[in-house]
This record gives C-alpha cells, structure tokens and sequence, in this order.
C-alpha cells in the first residue's frame, strides 16, 4: 500500500518537471535542462530494465544481450533521423546521409529505403530486435540452451553486432554512428520544446510498460514463466511447449528494449556501436539485480539508483566509479539476492 | 501373461536404452491395459526410471516401439506427450515452490496451454470448484495459499498427486509415491490409486511391497533393464528367480 | 748433385699450390694502371675465385688499396700497411689511393658477388647467390657450377642452385635452358616464377616448357599460402587453448562460471611485465625473465583464485546466474585497479632473444618464432594439465569431488580445500595463457576482454568437461577464423564463427565431445 503511494508520488515528481524546467533559473523549484535530459535518459533505462527483469526475473532468461535491442530499435530511429537531416548536412547532399557521401555512396543502400518515414522507423525499432530476438530465441530455446550458456549466446550475439556495426561497409556509420539530428517529428531538436515532448513520451512509454508487464506478470502466463525459471522441465511433464512461453516473453521483452532504445537515441542525440558492448547489457542487468529481480518496482527502482550514482560518482570521483560499479555486482549477489526492494520488505516485517 | 485382450493403452515392445556401453534397459516389453492398476518392483538400477523417462520423452530408446494408443512416443516431445493424456509423478517430488498449492493446481489444470492463452486465462468458477476438490482430496485444503516450498515431504508428495488428477490423465505414471509418508498416509495413498484406476490406467513403480500388496494389482518385476517376472504379488514373491534378485545369490 | 736434387723438389713442391698463386699475382699488376687495365684486372680476379682476392678487392672498393711510384700495391694492414704480394709490411712514402671510376666500380661490384661465393661465411655465400641470381649473366654459370660443388650447407647450395639457373636461362645452351626451366619450377619462389615469365618472351620456343614450370610455381605457391594460413590459425588456436584451459577446469570441471577469467590472464600478462622489470637490473637475468615469469604469473593468478573462490565464489555454489554476475564485478574492480596502478597505456613486455626473428621451414614457410614457442607452449601447458587431472592425487580427488561431493567426503577429502585448489590452478592456468599473450598482445588493462568470450566459445564448442574438446575446439576455431579471415576480413571472420557456433551448438547442444548417459543428466 505505502508502495503505491510512493510510486505514485514519484511518477507525479516526473510528470511536473518539465513545467518546473519552463520557470526562471532564479526559481527554488526551477529544473535544468540537465536534470531533464538525464531524467529523460534514466526513463529509458528503466524501460530497459523493466524488459530485462521480465524475462530474467520471471522467466529465467538471464540475456546478457538486451543492450543489443536496445541499440538495434534506437539505431533504427537514428536512421529516421539522419535522413530528417537533408541537405543541412556538411556535405549537403539532399538524401545521402554525410557518411555515405564521404564513404562515395551513389545511392541509399536498399534498408535505408523508408526510414523517412517516422512510422516506418518506429515499427522497425520494434520490429528488428523482436524478430533478431525471434530467430536467437528459437535457436537457443528448441536446444534447450539455458542459465549461463544461454547469457553467454546473448552476449556472443551483441559482441558480433557489436563488431558488425563497426564496419563502414555496413552502411551504419561505422565506428563514429549516427550524430548531428537536427528535428524530429517537426520539432527542432535542440529546444526545451523537444525535450518536454521526449520526456513525456518516455514516461508513456514507462508507464505503459509497467501494466503490460504487470499484467503478463499476473496472468496465469507469469506463473507459467516464474514454473519454468524454477523447474523448466516439469513444466514440459505438465505439458507447457516451454520454447513457445519462453519465445513469447523473451521477443516481447525485445520489442520493450527496442522502444527504449528508440527513445534514448533522440534525446543523447547520438548512436554508434560502442551501445552495443557487452558491458552495457550486463550493466543493465545490475540495475535490475539491485533493485530486485522479479519484482517490475525494483527493476524501475534499480536503474534509476545506479545511474543516479553512476552520475554522482563519475563527477566527483571518476577513478571510483569502475570499483563502485563493480562493488554493487559483488554485493548484491551475495548479500542482497532479492534487490533493494528485498531490503524494504524485510524491514516492514 | 503378455498381450491380453485387445488394445493396451501403453505397448513397450523390445525397448533398450544404451548410455555408453552401458544398457539400461534390455529388451524390455510391457502392455497396460484401460483402467488398469499395474505395479512395478525391482532392485536399484533395475531400470525402472528409465523406463517411465522413455515413456514420457525425456530418454530416447536406442530401439524398439514405445506406443500410447497408436502415438508414436519416441518421436514426440515431453509436452506433447503430456498433452496426449500421459502424466507422471516423479520420483523426488518435483513442483514450483514460488508459487501457492493452489497455483501449481491451476499450472497442472487441463486447459489451453500456449502463452496466448495463458495471457487471456481467467478462473472460473467451475475451474476453482475443480482445484478446490482435488485440494480435499489430497489433504491440502487448509494450505492452498501457502507456497509449495514451505510444505513437508509428505504433503510435497499429496501435492505432486494432486497435480497428477488436475492434469485428467488418461495414463498415469508414479514414481514412489509413498517415500517419506506414514504407515496411516501410505494406507490413504493406496486407497486413492486403487480409486483412480479403473477411470484410467495407472503405473506404479515402488520398494514398499507392502504398499504393493495392498494395491492387490498384476505386478512387473524389473531387473537389469528387463522383465524378469509378472504376475500377482504372491506369484511374484515365490518365484525363484525373484528370490535369487533380492536376496542375492 | 744432391744438392741439387733437394733444390728441384723443393721448387716442384712450391709450384703446386704456385699455379693458382701465380694467377692471382698474374692479374694484380693491372690494378696499378690506368682505368681500363683496372678493370680488366679486377675482371679476371672476379673469375678466378681465389679467396685472397676478397680483402683486395674490399679495399680497392674502399679507397684504401694504394700504390707506390714503382707499382707495388700496399694494402691496409692493422695499423700500417703491407705489400699485397708478399705480406709484408711495408713503407708508405711516395704511396697513392688507386683511383676509381665509373665503370671500375661496376666491375668491382660483380667481381665482388662471385668472390664473395667462395666466402669462409655461409650467410655472404647465400647473399652472394642472391645477388647473382638478381643480375645474373651466362658468364657466372662455371663459378656457380664450382661453388655448388664445393657447397656443404643446403640452405645456401639450394639459393645456389636456382641463381645457376637463372644464369643458365640467359646462357645459349638450349639443353641447359630446358633443364633450368624445369629445375626453377622445382623451386618454387616468387622470385622463379618473375624470372619464368620474364623468359617466356624472350625464349618463345621454350614458352610449353615454361607454361608447366609456371603452373607447378603456382601449386607449390598455393600450398605455401595454406600451410601459412594454417599456421596462423594454429598459433591463434594454440592462443585460445591457453585462455580456455583455465576455463576447461572451472567451468568445464567445476561448473563455476568465472567472467573474471580474462583479467585473471590479464593479471598473468602484468605479472610477466613485473618480472621483466624487476630483471631489468640484473644483466644476466634479462633473457630469463620470460621464464620466470611462467611460475609467477601462475602463482599470482593462482593466489587470486584461491582467494576469489574462498572469499566469494564458495557462498554461491549452485547459483550459476549469480555466479556470473558476480565475476564480472570482481572483473571489472581488478581491470580497474589495474589501471590505477599500472596506467591505461600498453605496457612493453619485450620477447628474450632466442624467441625472436622468423623461421623458414623447407618448402618456404616463414613461421615467427614467438608464435611457435607459443603453439609449443600451449600444447606443454595442455599435457600437464592432462596430468594434473588424471596421474595425480589431486586430480583424483578433484575428479571425486566433482562427481559426488558428499560421498567424497564421508571418504576424507575436504572437499572446501579440493574446490579451491582446482579454482586456483584453473586461475593459474589463466596466468600462462597471460605469459603467452604478452608476447603477441598489447599488455594493457582490457588484454583479458577481447578473449573472454572466445574462450567460452571453445569450451561450449568442444564439450564441457573434456579436455581434447577443448584442444579440439581451440584449433578448429582459430584455424577456420584464419582461413576466413582473407576471404572475409578480421571482423567479419569472427562474427561468422560466433554465428557458425550458435547454430552448431543447434545440432550438438553439448559440444562435439559430449557426454552421455546420466552424467550429462544433472
């Protein structure tokens, strides 16, 4: 009960900041522009989060790879806004993207057909991590690869793509990306404007996927999900295809991670393959183990403390960071299993 | 004694599992018939888990015909083979200890079974009514909303019994199931199986020849991998060669 | 009368060894004239082969043979100089420079190369034939021809033999010419195939003859190309095997999962660096410190370990998810202390000496020496992990722990000391694979990143738990990347081979050597 006074206050926090950002600088409850910005970053990550903890806290599917969806769906909205990016470029081309010109493109590479279309693009960025998510998921599962060799495909999976989209031949920018957007949906991106209208599109998105993931949670599905991560083959004996429940809650935890990555691109206002690194995806795993796996609050509640400290620490001490960073893995597997979430029920009983 | 009349529900006929060289069934043969109660005896590493692991899919004969009605079993998986009315009772009780008595009911509860479906499943009434009488049944009643984790191993045992008679089997196959129970509730345990049958058919592997002898079923002896004698528990009890197993030569 | 007799044998005796002497003496008094007789006399001592030329003609190359008014040569001599004739000392005054011009200098440098054939030193015999070979004429074809006969080493007789060769394709004797051609194809070099090509246009009647060498170059070229890609891939497998062996123990014997694996091999790689330093003082231990450092690096990594396992690892033994998580903390706190105290930058681990320089395998196959000590290495560090595990105590009661620890045990082993034994030689092992790695690698705090998953990639591949799977897997995975890296690139190599893996593990989820039976069950 308490917990859903306090959620529902700090949802209503987020929701008044970016009026608070519109009052004068002088103003005691004035906002700046980067406590929006990174808020509306943090948003995305507890997106992310929430996809991880679904398929990691109930199902079992520890991915160290989701940060390879993530990328995918905000490469697919980098594509949309390089193309939004015109003859404003430095080379001026009126649909090459600058890269292309100076790689000595003479025309768009076929998947870079449609992405001037916004709802192209955002369907792509659900699209292609669902169905990368599809055909690993199908592989992995029918052969019954689970736990560590399971995390270990994942992160095979999104240190190849990693390496692919390095490549200039790709035809993604190489190692420099996607930078430099200009507008997106009509709105010139670098405006207190644009930045409340990402911010609340984020918290949407959060907000939305909070009850879809509830609600996959509390269905009878969830506690199919919660049986396999504890038994995965008695599930088989009371005759579950446990491919087919695993595929369904591991490719709608892609499609998650894909709309967050989607929304993250726009507002860092940059993409390259660097997102792709394992460490990234393992990082976000750690928000949700510290926050407390398998419960959707501690996920949300674990990639905002992280990142909060993250920030904290890399202004004040960035040698620390790496250490702190690595402190909390060590701790919360080994004296907080169920996550800060953990921590509060054990003290109100 | 084999063959009988008709159509047996579960045919294993020269059936032979090789791990490394090593056999764990030998031509083994066996044929259950509707509604029948059929218990199966045998010293450690008779094969007799074996056995139920290749009837349910989790093993892969080497060779011979395993069939239930007239399914193919070994090209089917573990789920489809529980779908087709084939469930089975493990031998350490195996369930969700997240989750309530009465969750793990609902889990085992005969119903669609896709994730679609599960997403859109909703209690009715009838299936509640359903969930409460096998938790009379099995005893449990007073704990439905405790999780499997905190029950003793006797009421683990009742409950992995109960999610046997949610799943409405047409084959069921127990693995000992009275390990770890007392004299009074291995007495109630024969007394269920011995109800259950005749509606469908049911295999019970088990040590306690007591709680054989009060099935008062045919019974099969395994040994090294294949039968070594079938028949009522008395018949079984003086051959010699059953003799010569148990109490060595 | 006997005095006599004893006066004629001594001149038979000294004119023996005088004819060739007197050839030598004959051609000298040239080089005390004017530029053409130079020449010609420098000529005629190039095609004599006498070994005496060699100093002369040095020094006439040199500006330092001089010669007096009355026509004697003097050479430099240590200090003074001597009479080139006689040998002796002698004086100086009045002596000149014997000047050099342009086309003394050309004569110079091709008497120079056939003399330097009868040099006492094989390398300069070899660059002799080199250079023959580079601007070879019909007249070196009789030197070579002596020079091959007089030849003991292979090396130098086979660069020999194909600069004969080359002389013999722009002598006119046709017979010859068919047989050069044929031999050149033998050969087999880049060079042979130029030298065959050049000759088809100016030879059109040998062009069949040499059409056939050329096809047989290109085979014995191609060959080369692959027993080189093999190589390569060899050494790259024998690389993984090392980062994998650890990781065949731990995780494949023990099932722990240890994502700090990789700064366990970046801690061996570190260790090596110190030990290096630390030798750095000492002159005579500088071409040890490699060797040294092998023990070193196993205990630091080893100390690790068992410190790693006793400290956290043990608290979550049957939580693998945790486990994972966990390491790739502890991972990341020792890659970052690391770079604290060590700096970000690469840091320079140089090879000993006699692991240095490259090596030529007959058939023209250049190996780097390093890469094979490492292939070697790996396969050591392989048969003693064999050994560790199946001839001794430990490995007994390592191999009973894994299998029932409880009965284990009842028998007496303490199985917490057996689990962080084996946890510690796995780490060990990661501290070889670091030896190795600092000779090839950039020594710097993510050295262990870029292996990591390569190294899981080997054991799923060849099978947990089986240590030839492991050997196995490792060749296979760097000769296939190896041999796709020319025909795809680097990157895309290994994102072909990550992907092959993911589908292979389709057909054999538990690697190629897999177990069977109830003890893959659990």
């Amino acid at each position: 009960m308490t917990l859903r006074f306090v959620l529902l206050g700090a949802l209503l926090v987020l929701a008044v900041m970016p009026a608070l950002n519109r009052l004068p600088a002088d103003s005691a409850l004035h906002v700046s522009d980067f406590l929006i910005s990174i808020t509306g970053k943090w948003i995305t990550y507890a997106i992310l989060a929430l996809a991880i903890d679904l398929a990691w806290g109930y199902a079992g599917i520890l991915s160290l790879g989701h940060g390879a969806f993530f990328t995918l769906g905000g490469y697919a909205i980098g594509m949309h806004l390089m193309r939004l990016i015109g003859t404003r470029g430095v080379y001026g081309h009126p649909t090459l993207p600058d890269f292309m010109v100076f790689l000595g493109y003479k025309e768009l590479p076929w998947y870079w057909l449609g992405f001037d279309s916004f709802p192209y693009a955002l369907f792509m960025a659900m699209a292609v991590p669902g169905l990368l998510a599809l055909v690993v998921g199908y592989l992995a599962f029918r052969s019954r690869i689970t736990g560590v060799y399971l995390s270990i495909i994942t992160q095979a999976m999104t240190y190849a793509l990693m390496l692919a989209f390095f490549r200039n031949d790709m035809g993604f920018g190489g190692n420099n990306g996607f930078t430099d957007f200009k507008e997106l949906l009509g709105m010139s991106l670098n405006t207190a404007n644009a930045r409340a209208v990402l911010f609340y599109a984020s918290l949407v998105l959060l907000v939305v996927a909070f009850f879809l993931c509830t609600r996959v949670a509390q269905s009878k599905l969830g506690r199919v999900l919660v049986a396999i991560r504890d038994a995965e083959s008695r599930v088989r004996f009371l005759g579950y295809d446990v491919t087919q429940h695993k595929l369904f809650v591991f490719v709608l935890s892609a499609v998650l991670a894909g709309l967050a990555g989607a929304l993250y691109v726009p507002q860092v206002g940059i993409i390259n393959p660097g997102e792709f690194s394992p460490g990234n995806s393992i990082e976000a795993v750690i928000w949700v183990a510290v926050g407390g796996r398998g419960t959707l609050v501690g996920a949300v509640l674990g990639a905002f403390s992280v990142n909060a400290l993250k920030t904290w620490l890399t202004t004040v001490a960035p040698d620390l960071w790496l250490f702190a960073l690595g402190g909390l893995f060590v701790a919360v597997t080994l004296f907080l299993p169920r996550g800060l979430i953990g921590l509060f029920s054990k003290a109100k009983s | 004694m084999s063959g009988g009349s008709g159509n047996p529900v579960l045919y294993l006929d020269g059936v032979s599992v090789v791990f490394d060289g090593f056999k764990a069934l030998n031509n083994l043969s066996l044929f259950v018939e509707p509604g029948e109660l059929r218990a199966i005896i045998g010293p450690n590493g008779a094969g007799k888990t074996t056995m139920m692991d290749v009837i349910t899919g989790k093993t892969r004969p080497t060779e011979g015909t395993v069939r239930f009605h007239q399914h193919d079993l070994t090209k089917l998986d573990e789920a489809t083979i529980a779908n087709l009315g084939i469930g089975r009772k493990f031998q350490k009780p195996t369930m969700f200890d997240a989750l309530t008595v009465f969750e793990n009911l609902e889990l085992a509860l005969k119903a669609p079974r896709g994730p679609f479906a599960c997403l859109r499943w909703i209690l009715t009434g009838e299936a509640r009514r359903k969930i409460e009488g096998v938790m009379e049944e099995v005893g449990l009643g007073a704990r439905a909303h405790d999780r499997a984790g905190v029950l003793s191993h006797g009421q683990r045992q009742w409950l992995e019994i109960g999610m046997l008679l949610m799943q409405d089997p047409e084959l069921l196959l127990v693995d000992e199931p009275v390990a770890g129970m007392t004299d009074q509730e291995t007495e109630h345990t024969a007394a269920l199986l011995v109800r259950i049958a005749g509606a469908r058919s049911v295999v019970v592997v088990e040590h306690d020849l007591e709680f054989v002898r009060a099935l008062g079923s045919k019974v099969t002896v395994l040994c090294e991998g294949t039968m070594l004698s079938e028949g009522s528990i008395d018949h079984v009890q003086s051959d010699p060669r059953v003799i010569e197993v148990y109490l060595g030569r | 009368m006997t005095a006599l007799i004893l006066r004629i044998a001594l001149l038979l005796l000294l004119a023996l060894p005088a004819r060739a002497q007197d050839a030598f003496i004959a051609a000298l008094p040239g080089l005390a004239g004017g530029f053409s007789d130079i020449a010609a006399s420098v000529d005629r001592l190039g095609a004599l082969g006498d070994p005496r030329a060699l100093p002369l003609l040095r020094a006439l190359q040199e500006g330092k043979l001089q010669k007096t008014p009355d026509g004697r040569l003097l050479l430099p001599e240590g200090a003074g100089t001597a009479d080139a004739v006689t040998g002796q000392p002698a004086d100086v005054a009045g002596a000149e420079a014997v000047r050099l011009n342009n086309r003394v200098r050309q004569a110079l440098r091709g008497a120079l190369g056939r003399l330097q054939l009868v040099s006492p030193d094989p390398a300069q015999r070899g660059a002799a034939a080199e250079a023959i070979f580079r601007g070879r004429s019909a007249e070196d074809v009789p030197l070579l021809q002596a020079a091959i006969a007089r030849e003991q080493i292979p090396a130098v007789r086979a660069k020999m033999e194909l600069a004969l060769a080359a002389a013999q394709l722009v002598a006119p004797d046709e017979a010859a010419k068919r047989d050069a051609i044929a031999r050149l194809g033998a050969a087999g070099s880049v060079e042979a195939r130029a030298l065959l090509i050049e000759a088809r246009t100016a030879n059109p009647s040998l062009a069949a003859a040499i059409d056939v060498s050329i096809a047989t170059i290109e085979k014995q070229l191609q060959i080369r190309r692959m027993a080189e890609t093999l190589f390569q891939g060899l050494s790259l497998g024998s690389v993984l095997l090392l980062a994998a062996l650890g990781l065949a123990v731990t995780f494949g014997v023990m099932g722990v999962i240890n994502m700090a694996h990789g700064e366990f091999v970046m801690l061996g790689a570190y260790a090596t660096f110190v030990v290096q330093e630390l030798c750095r003082g000492t002159s005579w231990l500088v071409p040890w410190a490699l060797p040294l450092a092998v023990p070193a690096a196993f205990l630091v990594t080893a100390a690790a370990g068992a410190l790693l396992e006793r400290g956290l690892i043990r608290h979550l033994y049957g939580r693998p998810l945790e486990t994972l998580l966990m390491t790739f903390g502890v991972g990341m706190i020792l890659q970052q202390a690391v770079r604290v105290a060590f700096g970000a930058q690469n840091r320079e681990v140089l090879s000993p000496s006699w692991m240095q320089g490259t090596l030529t395998l007959p058939g023209g196959v250049a190996v780097t020496q390093n890469r094979l000590w490492i292939i070697f290495f790996g396969l050591a560090v392989l048969a003693m992990v064999f050994a560790a595990i199946r001839l001794t105590r430990f490995g007994l009661e390592m191999r009973a722990v894994v299998q029932n620890r409880r009965i284990a045990a009842t028998m007496g082993i303490r199985t917490g000391r057996v689990d962080a034994m084996t946890f510690a030689f796995g780490s060990g092992l990661a501290g070889l694979a670091g030896v190795a790695l600092s000779q090839i690698d950039n020594v710097s705090p993510n050295l262990g990143t870029g292996y990591i998953i390569d190294s899981f990639m080997v054991v799923v591949f060849g099978g947990v738990g089986s240590l030839a799977g492991t050997l196995v897997g490792a060749l296979t995975l760097g000769v296939v990347n190896k041999m796709l890296e020319p025909w795809a690139g680097a990157v895309l190599a290994k994102v072909f081979v990550l992907v092959a893996i993911m589908l292979f593990i389709q057909r054999r989820p538990k690697g190629i050597f897999a177990l069977k039976g109830r003890a893959a069950e659990s």
